[in-house]
């Protein structure tokens, strides 16, 4: 394997541990939403259930949005591999 | 597999163990991305389970049951009734000569069964110390964010009567 090649494979799983990263810290705030709102269901505030919905799905969207950017990297990575 | 191996400068450990360390780590670090997004997606379904239960929830109706005579414990007593079934124990407590008050005896944290500290004079939790107030069933320590709910009564006559259950919706934040 060539240096530029190492290097770009480098950057690659650089790209993919902030992915993972960013992924955990969502998901973090995605479980939060889930107890909070699971909370307040028990608690009669029922109002609160749809804007917790809303933001967990985009949550959702965004964490499968970075999974699909990690797929799309590995699978350059294979591709570029001797 | 081949009989006889074909000669090759490679050693013969690289062809069993045929995995590049850069292909493993880059396997088990998307497998693992796929497993947290799967994760996501399960936190995404609870939240969208809790919505449903919103949009299809109906008010429960409560019965209307005697749990206890007047006088039938003394003051600073306890009394235990199911209410509103019988898998549903509360607690009936007499705070002064007139004065009753009753509450689920199952804590809001994880469903403990919460006993009357008549020293301390509010209900408390032994499992993880938490600590309810007599008067209106709020927290006042310990893990629960809920309130306890507090069971109606009525008094005609000579009965105390359970009429409904109120959730008290202040959540500790």
């Amino acid at each position: 394997m060539s240096s530029r090649e190492s290097a770009s494979q480098n950057r690659g799983l650089t790209a993919i541990d902030g992915a993972m990263a960013l992924i955990v810290v969502l998901l973090m705030v995605q479980m939060w939403l889930l107890e909070a709102t699971l909370e307040n269901f028990l608690a009669g505030h029922r109002e609160v259930a749809l804007p917790a919905a809303v933001a967990s799905a985009v949550l959702f969207a965004v964490c499968l949005g970075l999974y699909l950017f990690v797929d799309r990297l590995d699978q350059q990575a294979r591709h570029h591999q001797p | 597999m081949p009989l006889f191996r074909r000669p090759s400068s490679e050693p013969l450990w690289r062809d069993e163990f045929s995995i590049s360390t850069a292909d493993e780590r880059y396997v088990s670090r998307r497998q693992f991305t796929k497993f947290l997004t799967l994760t996501s997606l399960a936190m995404f379904a609870g939240n969208l389970w809790i919505l449903l239960r919103t949009w299809f929830y109906r008010e429960p109706v409560y019965p209307t049951r005697p749990v206890a005579r007047a006088g039938e414990i003394p003051v600073g007593g306890v009394k235990i009734f199911t209410y509103p079934e019988a898998s549903e124990a509360c607690l009936l407590i007499r705070t002064g000569q007139d004065s009753y008050v009753a509450y689920s005896q199952k804590c809001t944290h994880l469903s403990c069964a919460v006993y009357y500290s008549a020293s301390r004079g509010r209900l408390e939790c032994p499992c993880h110390d938490g600590a309810f107030s007599l008067a209106d069933g709020s927290v006042l320590q310990g893990p629960p964010r809920r309130p306890l709910p507090r069971v109606v009564l009525e008094r005609r006559g000579d009965e105390l009567v359970a009429t409904g259950i109120e959730v008290n919706r202040s959540v500790v934040a």
